[in-house]
């Protein structure tokens, strides 16, 4: 009797969704229980004793996470400066200008993307060296700048065109001077966009591990290579706790693309 | 009228294409004209060029006797209300009305009064605090004109601005415009494809043609008296005859034709000539009557056309009849209902008939 009314199709599709779900969630779960974990061994299906012991010890004042955390943070903030400040005219310009060889500029940005990043950081390792740039947060950052501008320029120059051009040519209408309508006009309404590619620019920053490894290591350690460290001597504890710490800005940055990327910046990115 | 605004042998190009070719033109102090022309006859480029926006390749822009071809649009004193309104969307109706008093350094309490100000001219007392994306279509067109008058420009310019807006709306935005800029007295140049918008707001119009101009004048005379074919058609006169013209003293004779009779027509200002020729009339004025009837005959002046009527309509206040004359068809309107299928004879007053040389097409 009750047999009928359950629609037997739902199944499948269940099914698939509860696959999804574990794809997505099963990883993140063993990072969460490893990070909790005080003691977990074969053949235990789970930790045998919770605990934050390891949590104090990764943030205590000997330990090398704060100190990670701190470089990281401050790599990730000099390359978005650098990057957005870079950004803004340039993006501006192929969004704006007659620009020659427009499509050949946004395509050269991506050319430290195009070829395997292994042959590219070793060179820049052997340049670097030559400048004394090895080992230093300059040239850590300026690694973390060539990977960071190709999605600061490509999305401040979708954020620029997405501006009908009368509402500058209103400013200037009224009385205001080309740098006066750029900073009352064109910046505030392209600011979502712009701050859309700083947080991207810093998650890139943020996450980056062969650059920093080869231009940086062993002088700069950043939340990254902590973990390498880490996950390659078998210390899945504070592996898991520093993903754990890298996945929060993620988080919070599809907040922030849900809310101020609008779609029509978004359908002119690379155009 | 002394010179405002004044332009001189102005040509403006696009790349390869010159859009204005030669453009002279000179507005008065508080006057209100025109620009009317089909799109692609150069009226928008005309006005961004006077709003500093285009470049001119030749000519030159005078304010008041000073030289402004080559100043940027911010140092021009002038205000342009555009087509889209261009509200500045992360700024208050406020913000917006206020940003050019801001740029002049107005103290904040003047210009907090100047802006109340604007908000109760053009009705939006309440919505001070709301974005332009929260705002009617005509609604924005008020927040738009407001903040170009707040500044009192020394020159208004208006592209097409009611054009986005309801057909209702648009006549009483017409009229509270042309009242606002009598009042205040504001030298204004309004960029319409709308010849009733122009005829109604502007106190000469200038009709464009493919980047020069094809006429200048009050409504009433380019109305009256268009100088060209165009300028005829564009005004509404839209029946056409092929006739035949031969000119005696400052009079033309037209040829009877086999649905036309022979007729002298005068017409003051336009040297009379010899040849093919266009003769244009509008709907309305024109003389109907039955052909049993001998009551147009009589009259004299003016074409006698003589035709079968094809078809009947009411548009609403006069009959339209679509006329049948030989290869031609023609609308006339008249104040009763002629029959399908009658015959009809047409009086074409004289000073309603325009006769243009034929194109040597």
């Amino acid at each position: 009797m009750m047999a009928g009314s359950i629609d037997l199709k739902w199944i499948p599709r269940g099914l698939g969704l509860g696959l999804l779900a574990f794809a997505i969630f099963g990883p993140l779960t063993n990072l969460l229980l490893w990070a909790f974990t005080e003691r977990w061994y074969f053949p235990h299906a789970l930790p045998l004793e919770y605990g934050f012991s390891y949590w104090a010890n990764v943030f205590s004042p000997r330990g090398n996470a704060t100190t990670s955390l701190i470089m990281s943070v401050l790599i990730a903030s000099l390359t978005v400066v650098i990057s957005i400040g870079l950004a803004i005219p340039a993006g501006y310009a192929l969004a704006r200008l007659r620009l020659p060889f427009r499509g050949a500029v946004l395509l050269i940005l991506l050319i430290p993307q195009a070829f395997p990043n292994l042959p590219v950081y070793v060179n820049i390792a052997r340049i670097f060296y030559q400048f004394g740039l090895n080992g230093t947060v300059l040239g850590v950052v300026l690694v973390h700048v060539t990977h960071g501008l190709v999605y600061a320029v490509w999305i401040a120059t979708a954020a620029f065109s997405a501006i009908d051009r009368e509402l500058e040519e209103a400013a200037r209408s009224m009385g205001a001077s080309a740098l006066r309508t750029f900073a009352d006009v064109t910046l505030p309404i392209a600011a979502p966009g712009l701050l859309a590619s700083a947080v991207f620019v810093f998650l890139e920053s943020l996450d980056e591990f062969t650059g920093t490894y080869f231009v940086g290591a062993p002088d700069i350690s950043t939340l990254p290579l902590l973990l390498y460290t880490a996950g390659s001597g078998g210390n899945y504890q504070i592996a898991s706790i520093t993903a754990f710490i890298l996945l929060i800005p993620s988080i919070a940055f599809m907040f922030v693309i849900e809310k101020f990327m609008r779609a029509d910046v978004l359908s002119k990115v690379g155009r | 009228m002394n010179a405002y605004l004044e332009i001189a042998s102005t040509r403006v190009r696009y790349g390869e294409v010159e859009v204005l070719k030669g453009i002279d033109l000179s507005v008065g102090k508080g006057e209100f004209v025109a620009l009317l022309g089909s799109s692609g006859c150069g009226k928008t480029t005309l006005l961004r060029t006077i709003a500093g926006f285009n470049t001119p390749t030749a000519g030159t822009i005078r304010v008041d006797g000073r030289d402004v071809t080559r100043q940027p649009p911010d140092k021009r004193g002038m205000a342009l209300v555009f087509q889209s309104y261009a509200l500045w969307p992360h700024m208050t109706v406020d913000q917006n009305i206020g940003y050019g008093l801001k740029l002049r350094r107005m103290p904040a309490r003047d210009a907090s009064a100047r802006v109340a100000e604007m908000k109760s001219l053009l009705g939006l007392d309440a919505l001070g605090q709301r974005k332009p994306g929260a705002l009617s279509g005509g609604q924005r067109q008020r927040v738009a004109l407001g903040r170009a008058l707040a500044v009192n420009p020394d020159i208004l310019l208006l592209d097409e601005p009611l054009s986005n807006l309801d057909a209702r709306i648009r006549l009483t935005v017409r009229h509270e415009i042309s009242a606002l800029q009598r009042r205040l007295g504001i030298t204004a140049v309004h960029v319409t494809h709308d010849r009733e918008e122009a005829m109604v707001m502007a106190d000469r119009i200038v009709i464009l043609d493919g980047g020069k101009i094809a006429q200048t004048g009050t409504p009433q005379e380019v109305y009256n008296q268009p100088n060209s074919d165009f300028v005829a058609a564009f005004m509404g006169a839209e029946n056409i005859l092929d006739v035949d013209v031969v000119a005696r003293g400052d009079s033309m004779e037209i040829a009877a034709g086999p649905h036309s009779l022979r007729a002298t027509v005068h017409r003051p200002g336009q040297a009379a000539f010899t040849g093919k020729a266009i003769a244009r009339f509008r709907s309305e004025s024109i003389g109907v009557a039955d052909a049993s009837d001998d009551t147009l005959g009589t009259k004299s002046g003016g074409l006698l056309l003589k035709g079968i009527v094809e078809q009947v309509s009411y548009p609403g206040g006069l009959w339209r009849h679509v006329i049948h004359l030989g290869d031609n068809s023609v609308i006339v309107d008249a104040e009763r209902r002629f029959e399908q299928g009658a015959q009809v004879h047409l009086r074409v007053p004289e000073d309603r008939l325009y006769i243009f040389p034929a194109h040597r097409a």
